[in-house]
């Protein structure tokens, strides 16, 4: 086996080291990996791209990593050649679960942060995670070479986290390169090497799973025991599917077919499943001759917590929409969707995401990449609501809202951490009492930051908290979550009623202190964007059949050109003839005609309704209630 | 068929704020653009029409109507003015009962000059009266003063001219008393006829940049609505009915120009930037309409070249035709034929017909025509979209 030694599908587990990168957005993740590949040799310089890990467009212009991938990089030290595998995770969170696979496939973790910045929470919480899967934790600043590094005031808070010495923090530079072959270094010395069993049944962690428009789905693996060898069949343990598989390989960094995958290893499968869907991340690849008793620890399909409806506004684009829809699913396997029609909006499908980010890309990816044109409808979480009759209804949609009176409803609740210098806690907790949050505990993790620990429903982060805490802390806080159980709670339908007729498109499940801030708001900003017409139209907000805001739109009492002579004609009919062509992007809601753009511009979050007007209305339709 | 001849004279002392005619205030526009050329080169272009409309088979008669428009022509000598009419009177003839009208500004004209047009051969002048309120006509930028007006109203009823003033309603800052003052004011001259238009601003002009740095207030349309009222009750009660969107006239009194515009006929436009339309004798298109290049200098350079000086021109094709026969016809008291129209256009649209009668937008005194009412003057607009709708 000498002569095969550091070769894939040979190589000692005693060689072997697997590990991932954490890192906040920004703070330099992929300029590190770059170094790291161009150090080891295996990308030439003239090849190197900024960013060569980051494969799709939409990523490298955001700069976050959605999809994770894995890279055998080879490194020697003090004379002997080691093979890592550098695995690459998603830095949001929204793809926690997927982090959490990537983690599992690895025995440390490189902690990196700006040395300008210090720890975000997203870092944290993923820092904490990787401690849980009990990975070795090599620290590093990053980003050394810029003017406002801090490194040793950042080097101090970090050493508190982990408990280590401030001095065993590294500090790197993925811009110049410093730094970076001591961290390789202190890789094969820190890391672990992988413990699993070489000759048992063959099991391997799926961490990862991308369509390629060439080869089909491609599937990362860890292989954690025993062997895969090309030419024999593969079982899917979660799933439940077999096949036979086209490649196995590994990447370094382009893919390259192996005769077998060994304990320790990481690397690729290409299987021939259609769409990600069936080769799912955390899910366990065995032998199909000689299975595994058990599967790997932690498997879970992806659960949607926010869904919205996307409707195309021309009509026309619906087949194109479903198409785009289904090829963005080959990729995605959290993404789930139905065909849904709306009065107003038409047709259009429902759509579950894994939260507003991952509502964000894709609604971005199609727009971009297949060049719809979109209406989202407000996001909206699941519900439980259990009628008076005791039927439960899982809502995700207004439109599910049972009528009739209400037993109880559910909503499901995060567990929310938020970083932010200690000058903007006061303005923290106001933004976090102001969308129902729970206070927890806080701690200071350095002089002068601390970390919040707040329950919020969801409902709450998913409309425009991340926006407004950015506004409040001058985009110094970040903020993590994750599903934290669920609660009940004293929620109502609001429903928007133009000229008395209801407009699915815009009711909203809302908290009932919440209720009139919605109506008021809705109805305010439908009385400035549908055009006067000939009639007057009301426009209200109502909770079941009781009225909590009304706007009125006045009647159009002068609709006329006042001069129209000899030189006037031409101009005057074609103008009539584009306005007749304007009138066809008009939605008819019974007889008023509503522009696209209102509907689009209605829809757009962002607007908290912090006007005087607002307020004195919302206080005036509180204060009727009694 | 009927013929009438536009004259655009494109000068003015200064120009309105609000105005975006095509109109020059340097008296000197180069050789055949400038005041004291433009008789002589609008004569030449007048020719150069006669010909052009021989070689395309269209052998007008003489001329019922010959109005001339500005800009404001009375910047012009009377004797400019007439010799340009002579010159149509030499080309097509005019008519015995021809209307012949010069636009002038109250400060533009004397009782001497006014003498001078009657004795040329105008019938009939019409004042920019705009406002009788002076806070209102600095608004606009005018330069006449109320008492201008009447002299000038005087002068010409003596001069024995029909008169008629044009007033504009909704500058920002007028009252609706503002208005009825104006109103009030131009009835007491005791004109025959009255124009009465709604402000209405572009964006590029210096009233439309004051309004967009928010110097001045936007026109509103609500009180441009009141303001149409006002001025439709006021006229009526003087015993001047309206027959088309903007204008009122004592019966027999109405501008049989402007109405040659609404019901379609053939025109002769002469001057930088004026339109002429021809019904065309061939099967093909219904009618042409062509527009003069707009800027003087090289409006006159056309001319002296012997080339008819349109910029461009239009075929109305028949979908073409049926929008303006209803876009025009329903700007006027007698309406639009509706069998007529149905007829052209092969569509039958009795139901919308129905409905706008049914909504008080249109009223059928005669069961076939179609007449907007007040309300459906208000909102023409929406009438005439909603009548494409049914006959295209």
């Amino acid at each position: 086996m000498s002569q095969h030694h550091n070769q894939p599908g040979f190589t000692d587990q005693s060689a072997i080291r697997n590990f991932c990168i954490i890192a906040h957005i920004d703070h330099g993740k992929s300029t590190v990996a770059d170094r790291i590949l161009q150090l080891s040799g295996i990308v030439p310089e003239r090849e190197m791209r900024d960013r060569f890990l980051d494969r799709m467009d939409i990523e490298q212009e955001r700069g976050i990593t959605i999809k994770s991938q894995a890279v055998r990089v080879p490194w020697t030290y003090d004379g002997q050649e080691y093979t890592l595998g550098m695995i690459d995770t998603p830095g949001h969170v929204d793809f926690t679960y997927e982090v959490s696979r990537a983690l599992a496939a690895c025995e440390g973790a490189v902690l990196l942060v700006d040395a300008t910045q210090g720890i975000e929470a997203q870092t944290l919480s993923n820092l904490y995670m990787a401690i849980d899967h009990d990975l070795t934790i090599i620290p590093v600043l990053n980003k050394i070479d810029l003017p406002s590094a801090e490194p040793d005031k950042h080097a101090e808070e970090i050493a508190g986290l982990i408990g280590c010495d401030p001095s065993d923090v590294l500090r790197v530079s993925g811009k110049t390169g410093e730094g970076v072959a001591e961290l390789l270094d202190r890789i094969v010395v820190d890391v672990p090497a992988p413990s699993g069993d070489p000759d048992g049944d063959a099991r391997a962690l799926i961490f990862d799973s991308v369509y390629d428009s060439y080869r089909g789905i491609v599937t990362y693996i860890r292989m954690v025991d025993g062997e895969l060898r090309s030419r024999e069949k593969l079982h899917m343990m979660g799933v439940g599917t077999t096949y036979d598989p086209i490649e196995i390989g590994v990447i370094s960094p382009d893919m390259m077919p192996t005769r077998a995958l060994g304990a320790g290893e990481v690397g690729y499968v290409i299987t021939g499943a259609k769409d990600v869907s069936q080769s799912k991340v955390g899910d366990t690849i065995t032998s199909a001759a000689h299975p595994a008793a058990e599967a790997l620890p932690g498997y879970r399909d992806p659960q949607p917590m926010v869904y919205a409806g996307l409707f195309p506004i021309d009509n026309a684009q619906f087949p194109e929409l479903r198409e785009a829809l289904d090829k963005l699913k080959l990729n995605d396997a959290a993404l789930v969707y139905e065909p849904e029609t709306s009065v107003a909006l038409g047709f259009g499908f429902r759509c579950g995401f894994l939260g507003l980010l991952h509502m964000e890309i894709v609604s971005e990816r199609l727009s971009r990449e297949f060049g719809l044109d979109l209406i989202s409808t407000a996001p909206n979480v699941p519900y439980e609501v259990t009628g008076e009759d005791g039927t439960v209804h899982r809502v995700t949609n207004p439109s599910e809202f049972p009528e009739g009176k209400i037993k109880k409803i559910v909503e499901p609740v995060v567990a929310a951490d938020i970083i932010t210098p200690k000058e903007f806690i006061g303005a923290v907790m106001e933004l976090c009492q102001d969308h129902r949050g729970v206070m927890g505990t806080m701690e200071y993790i350095s002089a002068d930051r601390v970390e919040m620990h707040y329950r919020i429903p969801l409902a709450e982060i998913v409309f425009d908290f991340f926006d407004q805490l950015k506004s409040r802390t001058k985009g110094y806080a970040s903020l993590d979550y994750h599903e934290d159980g669920e609660q009940a709670a004293d929620l109502v339908k609001v429903d928007i009623l133009i000229q008395g007729e209801k407009v699915d498109a815009f009711s909203a499940i809302v908290h009932r202190d919440k209720a009139y801030g919605y109506g008021v708001m809705m109805t305010k900003k439908l009385r400035e964007l549908i055009p006067r017409q000939q009639f007057e139209i009301p426009i209200q907000a109502a909770i079941g059949s009781r009225i909590i805001a009304r706007e009125t739109i006045r009647a159009l009492r002068k609709d006329v050109l006042a001069k129209c002579y000899g030189g006037d004609i031409t101009r005057k009919r074609k103008l009539l003839e584009k306005q007749k062509a304007g009138k066809k992007r008009m939605k008819m809601l019974g007889h008023v005609e509503v522009p696209q753009e209102a509907f689009v511009a209605a829809l757009a979050t962002g607007e908290t309704g912090n006007d005087r007007d607002t307020k004195d209305k919302i206080r005036a339709a509180q204060k009727t209630e009694g | 068929m009927t013929y009438e001849v536009y004259v655009h004279v494109p000068f003015c002392l200064r120009r309105c704020g609000y105005c975006d005619f095509n109109t020059y205030t340097a008296p000197d526009m180069g050789p055949g653009a400038s005041r004291r050329d433009y008789a002589s080169t609008a004569i030449a272009e007048l020719r150069l029409l006669r010909r052009w409309q021989l070689e395309h088979g269209i052998d007008e008669p003489a001329a019922s109507s010959v109005f001339f428009g500005g800009g404001t022509p009375t910047v012009l000598p009377p004797r400019d003015l007439i010799a340009v009419l002579d010159a149509i009177g030499e080309l097509w003839g005019i008519a015995d009962d021809a209307e012949t009208t010069t636009e002038a500004n109250p400060d533009t004209v004397d009782a001497a000059a006014i003498g001078a047009l009657a004795d040329g051969g105008f019938t009939r002048i019409s004042f920019g009266m705009q406002s009788a309120v002076p806070h209102v006509l600095r608004t606009l930028d005018r330069t006449h003063t109320p008492r201008n007006v009447a002299d000038g109203v005087r002068a010409a009823r003596e001069a024995g001219l029909e008169v008629s003033v044009d007033l504009i309603y909704g500058a920002p800052g007028e009252s609706l008393d503002d208005w009825r003052t104006s109103v009030e004011a131009a009835l007491a001259l005791g004109v025959d006829h009255l124009s009465a238009y709604a402000l209405t601003v572009e964006p590029h002009t210096k009233m439309g940049r004051r309004i967009a740095a928010g110097e001045l207030a936007a026109p509103d349309d609500d009180d441009e609505a009141a303001k149409y009222e006002i001025v439709d009750d006021m006229c009526t009660a003087a015993g001047l009915r309206w027959y088309e969107i903007s204008n009122w006239a004592r019966p027999g009194h109405e501008s049989r120009h402007n109405l040659g515009y609404w019901r379609n006929v053939d025109w002769a436009g002469v001057g930088p930037g004026a339109h002429s339309h021809y019904t065309l004798p061939d099967g093909g298109a219904r009618s042409l309409r062509a527009w003069d290049i707009l800027h003087p200098r090289a409006w006159a350079q056309r001319v002296m070249l012997g080339d008819v000086p349109w910029a461009d021109s239009e075929r109305i094709d028949s979908d073409e035709d049926v929008e303006e026969r209803v876009m025009l016809g329903m700007r006027l008291r007698e309406g639009l034929d509706l069998d007529e129209i149905e007829r052209i256009s092969g569509r039958d649209a009795s139901a919308v017909a129905d409905e706008l009668v049914h909504e008080g937008l249109v009223e059928r005194p005669d069961g076939v025509r179609l007449v907007a009412t007040r309300r459906g003057r208000l909102l023409n607009d929406a009438v005439i979209e909603r009548l494409f709708d049914a006959l295209l």
